[in-house]
């Protein structure tokens, strides 16, 4: 650590305005419902969601700079750009799922949206971070938030369970983190990303004491994006966590959680390419192949979800290995990008998943098995259309952008050498078609049962009417239909953003 | 033009997504008037289209879709694609036609997944370029999907899943062979692209392992698709359980798009390889022939009957195909045609059994033409067809492709057995004739039926129009693809003079048949 310390000039605070601009309003949003607790929720709601939307506008139009600020602790360059507006998208979109959702459920207490605000300065940290400390910072900003919103619904065990269980093995991942921090530093002297690749490069052969430092990296960040076999804790904390915060975790800290490991790894560690090359993929195979395989014999939509956010997890990491063993400095840039679209098409697809999911309600009930859907699309011809489409976009069928996406991961890693590990991702790939296809299947061509299992007449699901829920659900389903057809300016943006960090790199 | 034809069935469906739900009538005449504008103008396309012409693609689109990734949006037409997009808009607008009575429920959704897939059928002939052409793959299935699982037959989930499931275990692979291809399609500073010339242009010079493995990865998605022995086994339950405009479209259309990539994909692409794998693939052919026939003979099910024909009859397609010749090939594609008029027909006619019967069950009906004659007229002259009567459609197109098989080197045997395919046909089919509509007229219910309507009618003059055209005159669908198909007889040709000692290796697995009979 640089001990002739100073304090940095004020502007270096100006790549980190999206990020401030989150953290007051969080602090804003909580004051002001301690302060006026008649304030009504909904109100509350639309006074985070401008303040999102105002940070999402100063984001976009803040000139990306490749230079490192605040003694190289962070960076405000575009691929940081690209995530932050990804997790400034998904939180907006959140948000417009929670409002009603929280109303029925009865747990609409002010603080949620503070939490959700703070989980979102966390990933903005963790995509802008460029030393191995201020990652961990923006981890555990982001980790506590979601313990405690996993256990909002604090009267129903399941919640409880799930918060506990995610807090419990949460904090495993986060001490395996920091001791792999811990041995990086003890090999190369440095918590600083930039300087830990300079000392790899300089040093020859990597010592024992780097690998495994980089080995409980790799623990630590495979727990967060939910990678098989550090993914136990998903399927049954997605299911207990109330649905808004479920759809929430799954593409926010997911994609917060790439963020950081692939920039660790192909800008710190790239001169463990080959070795950790090696072991991403292997991971990426498993994740890909128990993701899809579990996910196809699950009965609750949530934990169908569950699953099948894992095996996107085991996608992305088809692109980090082409990321981190690109061969040739073209071909990184591709993966990278390709990532950093599939994130934002993950981010688009799943959140529109869930918001139908949320939209149905039977009997005061969410609507959670997969055979409660039954001839609900016939029935609401609009929910079911969003649905299949959402389908077929998690599924990587055209025309929808999680077809491109898909299409841009396997590309990268063909053109960087991987092609038998995109050989396991499109043979796996069949088998999500057969469990997202289940969900379609029910919803057009099973008729309703008319009879619940105790022998009475089960009441019909019918689906809420919520101006927020559907224009979170349109926005989510005009992402998905539009990128997948002209996802022009978008691509250009993933394209430049890791091109422009690695010249100033080469600069430094 | 071609832009033109692709999306007005799209339009076609975003305007029936905004009409009313009640009016059923009003629905069903947009949707056949968006199928007949469609048709008019493809057949508009048919006559600028200069067969004779060596610039073999004509009418030629070609611009940036997603440059970012080398995807470009690029279309035209060979004479091949032209033939099939002009019974594909046929087929489309007859199938649509032949639903008015079948269809009563969610009729709004049912006609826009029919204009849907028509787009996507479009599209995949008409692509020049390797993703947009997997592109309309893709886009094809699901509405095709939908159609079998919302208005299908008691099994229809299963049948659905299966269909997709088989479809997309063969494309993903065929994806990843494309992305293969877009790799090395990067030579000499030129961007990577999925441009289907560069492909054309590098592919062939590909080591011959790698070419092996690629045509492996295109041919398992085009061989589940034809459906070619072993792969076989999703059609009959596809077939059966689909509604009549369902079946008609996949055996008419969808199973040619299969036979189709085999032509424009896998020989263009690797000529060399394909050489190496005809043998193979006409053994696979003939055995599809034989099996599909033999498994005919044994149905009760009118649909299934002619389901099982389907992959009979499209091991003749192959057959003439991987003769690699001009009479061969050419008889292929023209049996491509037949195929969907013939079958097309039969399926229809299977569908307005259904429509008064409500059985598909041969023991059920029986000495039917006493009381419907213009049905039993249709039916003969279509089962006639299928069965390759001269002076029919069927006729050129098998004669064509038994005379390219047995000039092919070493193929006499095989092609021996594949001809006895023909025979067991006329006994398939003449048996399905003899059981449905000769014989004792004995089941009361069969005694009431009524003969077609003047829309049925309708919709079997131009498909019958045509097996005559085509059986009396085959040259003016002939001369539109002769030249098509020489240049990939051609390209093949010049293949083989690089490794005609090569290909001699191949011949053990004939020499071994050879030795057991």
């Amino acid at each position: 650590m640089p001990t002739d310390f100073q304090m940095p000039p004020a502007s270096d605070l100006i790549p980190l305005a999206p990020q401030l601009i989150v953290a007051v309003l969080g602090m804003v949003v909580l004051l002001a419902d301690a302060i006026s607790p008649k304030m009504s929720k909904r109100a509350l709601a639309n006074l985070t969601l401008i303040g999102l939307v105002a940070a999402l506008v100063v984001q976009l139009g803040l000139k990306a700079s490749p230079a490192t600020v605040m003694q190289n602790m962070v960076i405000g360059d575009q691929y940081a750009s690209f995530f932050n507006a990804v997790f400034l998208i998904g939180t907006i979109l959140s948000v417009l799922l929670s409002v009603d959702f929280l109303a029925i459920e009865q747990i609409g207490h002010g603080e949620y949206y503070a939490l959700l605000l703070l989980t979102t300065v966390g990933m903005m940290i963790m995509a802008a971070a460029t030393d191995l400390i201020i990652v961990f910072l923006g981890l555990e900003v982001l980790s506590i938030s979601l313990y405690i919103l996993a256990g909002y619904a604090r009267d129903r065990l399941a919640s409880e369970e799930a918060a506990m269980k995610y807090f419990l093995l949460g904090s495993f991942a986060s001490a395996f983190f920091l001791y792999g921090v811990a041995l990086i530093y003890g090999a190369t002297q440095s918590t600083n990303l930039i300087k830990i690749a300079s000392q790899v490069a300089a040093g020859g052969a990597p010592s024992p004491l780097l690998i495994a430092g980089a080995a409980l990296l790799v623990v630590g960040f495979g727990f967060k994006v939910a990678v098989v076999p550090f993914h136990i804790w998903t399927p049954d904390v997605y299911e207990g966590a109330p649905t808004s915060v479920t759809a929430f975790m799954s593409v926010g800290a997911k994609a917060a959680g790439f963020a950081a490991f692939l920039r660790v790894f192909s800008m710190a560690l790239p001169g463990l390419g080959a070795e950790s090359a090696r072991v991403v993929a292997l991971l990426s195979a498993l994740t890909m192949v128990v993701g899809n395989f579990v996910a196809a014999v699950q009965t609750n939509i949530k934990r169908l979800l569950a699953y099948s956010s894992i095996a996107h997890a085991g996608y992305m990491m088809v692109g980090m290995v082409a990321a981190i063993y690109p061969n040739g400095d073209a071909n990184r840039n591709e993966a990278i990008a390709a990532v950093l679209f599939y994130t934002l098409a993950y981010t688009v697809t799943n959140l529109g998943a869930f918001a139908v999911v949320m939209a149905f309600r039977r009997d005061g009930h969410e609507l959670l098995e997969l055979d409660d859907y039954a001839g609900l699309g016939l029935k609401y011809p609009a929910l079911g259309a969003a649905m299949t489409l959402f389908m077929i976009s998690l599924a990587g069928l055209p025309p929808t952008v999680g077809f491109l996406g898909k299409l841009y991961l396997f590309r990268a890693a063909v053109i960087a050498g991987h092609t038998p590990l995109v050989v396991v991702g499109v043979l796996t790939s069949v088998v999500s078609v057969y469990f997202y296809l289940a969900v379609i299947v029910r919803m057009y061509m099973v008729a309703p049962a008319t009879e619940s299992a105790d022998g009475e007449t089960a009441k019909p699901a019918v689906a809420t009417s919520s101006g927020h829920l559907a224009l979170g659900l349109g926005l989510a389903a005009l992402a998905t239909l539009l990128l997948g057809i002209w996802p022009g300016r978008v691509l250009d943006q993933a394209q430049n953003a890791w091109q422009a960090f690695s010249q100033a790199v080469a600069r430094l | 033009m071609l832009s033109l034809i692709l999306f007005i069935p799209v339009l076609g469906a975003m305007l029936l997504a905004f009409m009313p739900r009640q009016g059923e009538n009003g629905l069903k005449t947009a949707a056949f008037g968006v199928s007949v504008v469609t048709f008019a103008v493809s057949v508009a396309l048919w006559l600028g289209f200069n067969g004779g012409d060596d610039a073999r693609y004509q009418f030629v689109q070609n611009m940036e879709w997603v440059p970012q990734l080398g995807i470009r949006y690029h279309l035209a037409v060979d004479g091949i694609s032209l033939v099939l997009i002009l019974l594909t808009t046929l087929l489309s607008a007859i199938a649509i036609l032949a639903s008015w009575t079948a269809v009563h429920e969610r009729v709004k959704e049912y006609l826009i997944f029919l204009l849907l897939l028509e787009t996507g059928m479009l599209g995949v002939f008409m692509a020049r370029d390797l993703l947009l052409f997997y592109v309309f793959w893709e886009i094809m299935l699901l509405p095709m999907y939908f159609l079998i699982g919302i208005w299908g037959g008691p099994r229809r989930i299963y049948a659905t899943i299966k269909f997709v499931l088989y479809t997309l275990v063969g494309s993903l692979l065929m994806l990843v062979a494309i992305l293969y291809l877009y790799q090395v399609s990067a030579t000499g500073g030129a961007p990577a692209t999925f441009d289907l010339d560069t492909a054309f242009r590098v592919a062939p010079t590909l080591s011959s392992p790698t070419q092996l493995w690629l045509f492996l990865a295109f041919g398992l998605a085009f061989a589940i698709k034809v459906p070619m022995f072993p792969f076989h086994t999703w059609l009959p339950d596809a077939h059966v359980e689909a509604p009549t405009a369902g079946s008609v479209i996949l055996a008419g259309v969808m199973l040619k798009m299969g036979t189709y990539g085999f032509l424009r994909f896998c020989m263009m692409l690797f000529p060399a390889t394909s050489i190496r794998l005809a043998p193979y693939l006409i053994l696979l052919g003939v055995i599809g022939i034989v099996y599909g026939a033999l498994v005919a003979l044994v149905q009760t099910d009118v649909k299934k009957l002619v389901a099982y024909s389907s992959v009979s009859h499209l091991g003749f397609v192959l057959l003439g195909m991987f003769a690699l010749n001009q009479q061969g090939m050419q008889g292929a594609v023209l049996q491509m045609i037949n195929h969907g008029l013939s079958t097309g027909g039969l399926f229809l006619m299977v569908g307005m059994i259904y429509a008064r019967r409500h059985t598909r069950e041969m023991k059920e009906v029986g000495g039917l033409w006493k009381v419907v004659p213009i049905f039993t007229l249709f039916f003969l002259i279509v089962t006639l067809s299928s069965i390759g009567l001269p002076g029919l459609n069927g006729f050129v197109g098998e004669f064509l492709i038994l005379l390219g098989a047995f000039e092919a080197p070493s193929m006499r045997i095989l092609t021996a057995v594949g001809a006895t395919g023909v025979i067991l046909g006329a006994a398939y089919m003449l048996w399905l004739f003899q059981r449905v509509l000769q014989g004792p007229l004995d089941n009361p219910e069969n005694q009431k039926l009524t003969d077609l309507s003047l829309r049925e009618i309708a919709v079997m003059v131009p498909l019958v129009a045509l097996i005559f055209l085509i059986g009396i005159y085959p040259n003016f669908l002939l001369r539109q693809f002769d030249q098509s198909v020489s240049g990939i007889v051609a390209r093949v040709a010049s293949a083989r003079q690089g490794i005609n000692t090569e290909a001699r290796r191949n011949l053990p697995v004939l020499e071994a048949l050879k030795g057991a009979r």
